[in-house]
């Protein structure tokens, strides 16, 4: 496979993102002063406690909230509005998939608004439907499907777009145990298969160690911030009884009781 | 008691039920206050006998089916677009909930005035029965689309036409059908009103004008067509939106209810 052209990195410098700016009293910010560089091919965790504004960075990187100040860059693009360069892939598949459309149509979707030819768009489908495990459910609806299909089928419409960018915010919270461990060990697979850049979402430390290569650690809100960022060598697939992991997991873990 | 749950055995007790209360009722008060069945059928069958009958059901139905239909097709993209643009809904909104406690029967004399005596001034009133509700449900429908739909088409590549082509329309089409559903209800309430008031012909026209000859049969047999067309329509619109539109989330009381 050869490099991409782009690099697909994300700057970030000094960004906020504040409320009642032109109110009386005092501007209050939801993250203040910001600074992030991610590397292209990177997997990126986000990890902190609710309301420490994770999703609101998320959003303001996927285009989806405007930034009060600051910078926030995608190869030297400054982000403005939602592009299909990154993808979304949200908590909750219930409220973003499309009932009224199966599997194969929403995975088709967004090939459906740029207007590739059917012929390409089902052979797109096809194989991002079988890279989720989801080969033999193209006709079933949503609804039909159990959580965890539900985020494969998700995960594969954006996919399915070719993004350079996976933006993930929490999308495996609301499955079972067993479902999320899952979906965890193919999100990595999925990841080192295609080399998108992915920024994930989690309060989770578990999680975040399972999944990323450097974890971002954020400060609880409000002004909240990235405090300290973990590398994370450890090989893929992580083994969560390795005692490296362990350590890892209490220095985190001992960061949080901290504060 | 399962056998009492069986849908034929349900709806023939009843109907049966509420025959002997009638039929009771006609002995009691006499065939002039309350006609009975038997009375009711023979009316009936004069009716159908002159011809007048399928002739009035007939007009009724074709103004309800013109009003409600061109109503409804006008109302859509109205809600649509109050929904989906926030300027215009703040000047709407208020609007559409000052006009929509004005039932149409109170704009017969001006509609008359306005459309002439024709057919237009009945079919603008049914418009006017159908458009408020359509409108309010489908507003209600394009306010309840989930920012996550919206957000994760924009961010597949939708423009803002196709977002609403392809995302705010296939939401809202369970709201746009109730409203519809809804919407024929009062186009029968006010197209009784306004053939009572200025017609020649049709259903409203025969129960209002069965009191000159003071034939309560006549009445009755009105009434009965008035329930009947009502509920085959409705039912007939109910089992187009199971089989068309299933795959929009529109359900609609099926044969069996829990």
């Amino acid at each position: 496979m050869s490099l991409p052209a782009k690099q697909n990195t994300i700057h970030i410098e000094q960004l906020r993102k504040s409320y009642n700016e032109h109110g009386a009293g005092d501007i209050h910010y939801i993250i203040k002063d910001v600074n992030l560089v991610i590397k292209g091919g990177e997997f990126f965790v986000l990890l902190g406690p609710s309301g420490c504004g994770k999703s609101t960075l998320l959003n303001m990187i996927a285009g989806f909230v405007s930034k009060s100040g600051g910078n926030l860059k995608v190869d030297d693009v400054e982000v403005q509005r939602p592009g299909s360069d990154r993808a979304v892939v949200f908590q909750q598949a219930d409220s973003s998939l499309f009932p009224w459309l199966t599997v194969r149509e929403n995975v088709e979707f967004g090939l459906r608004m740029k207007k590739t030819p059917k012929a390409e768009r089902r052979e797109i489908s096809d194989r991002y439907i079988r890279l989720v495990g989801l080969s033999g459910h193209e006709a079933k609806f949503p609804k039909e499907l159990s959580g965890g299909m539900k985020q494969r089928v998700q995960l594969a419409r954006v996919l399915a777009n070719d993004p350079a960018i996976l933006l993930m915010d929490e999308p495996f919270g609301a499955l079972d145990a067993m479902t999320r461990r899952t979906m965890q060990k193919e999100l990595v697979n999925i990841w080192r298969e295609t080399h998108k850049t992915v920024i994930f979402v989690t309060h989770d430390i578990q999680e975040a160690l399972l999944l990323g290569e450097r974890i971002g650690i954020m400060s609880v809100g409000p002004s909240s911030n990235i405090t300290d960022i973990y590398d994370n060598t450890l090989p893929y697939p992580r083994d969560v009884a390795a005692p490296e992991f362990y350590s890892l997991y209490n220095r985190i873990q001992a960061h949080f009781e901290e504060e | 008691m399962k056998w009492l749950e069986k849908k034929w055995v349900s709806v023939s007790l009843l109907w049966l039920g509420a025959l002997i209360i009638w039929q009771l009722g006609a002995l009691l008060y006499g065939p002039d206050v309350v006609p009975g069945p038997w009375a009711t059928i023979k009316g009936g069958k004069e009716l159908i006998a002159d011809g007048t009958l399928m002739q009035y059901i007939g007009i009724s139905f074709y103004r309800v089916l013109i009003g409600w239909v061109l109503g409804s097709l006008l109302a859509i993209p109205v809600g649509l677009a109050i929904g989906k643009v926030h300027i215009i809904r703040i000047f709407a909104e208020p609007f559409l909930n000052f006009i929509r406690f004005i039932p149409p029967i109170a704009f017969i004399t001006l509609f008359l005035v306005w459309f002439g005596i024709g057919e237009q001034s009945k079919i603008a009133l049914i418009m006017y029965a159908t458009f408020f509700i359509v409108v309010l449900n489908t507003l209600t429908g394009v306010l309840a689309v989930e920012e996550d739909k919206i957000r994760s088409a924009r961010s597949m590549g939708a423009g803002e036409w196709q977002i609403l082509l392809h995302v705010i329309v296939p939401a809202t089409t369970p709201y746009i059908f109730t409203g519809v559903r809804l919407a024929m209800g009062t186009s029968y309430m006010a197209i009784i009103g306004a053939e009572m008031i200025a017609s020649n012909e049709g259903v409203g026209y025969l129960i209002w004008n069965s009191r000159l000859f003071f034939r309560t049969d006549w009445i009755f047999v009105g009434l009965f067509c008035l329930g009947f067309m009502g509920f085959f329509t409705d039912r007939l619109f109910g089992w187009f939106g199971r089989k068309v539109l299933y795959r929009y989330g529109v359900v609609t009381a099926g044969p069996r209810r829990r």
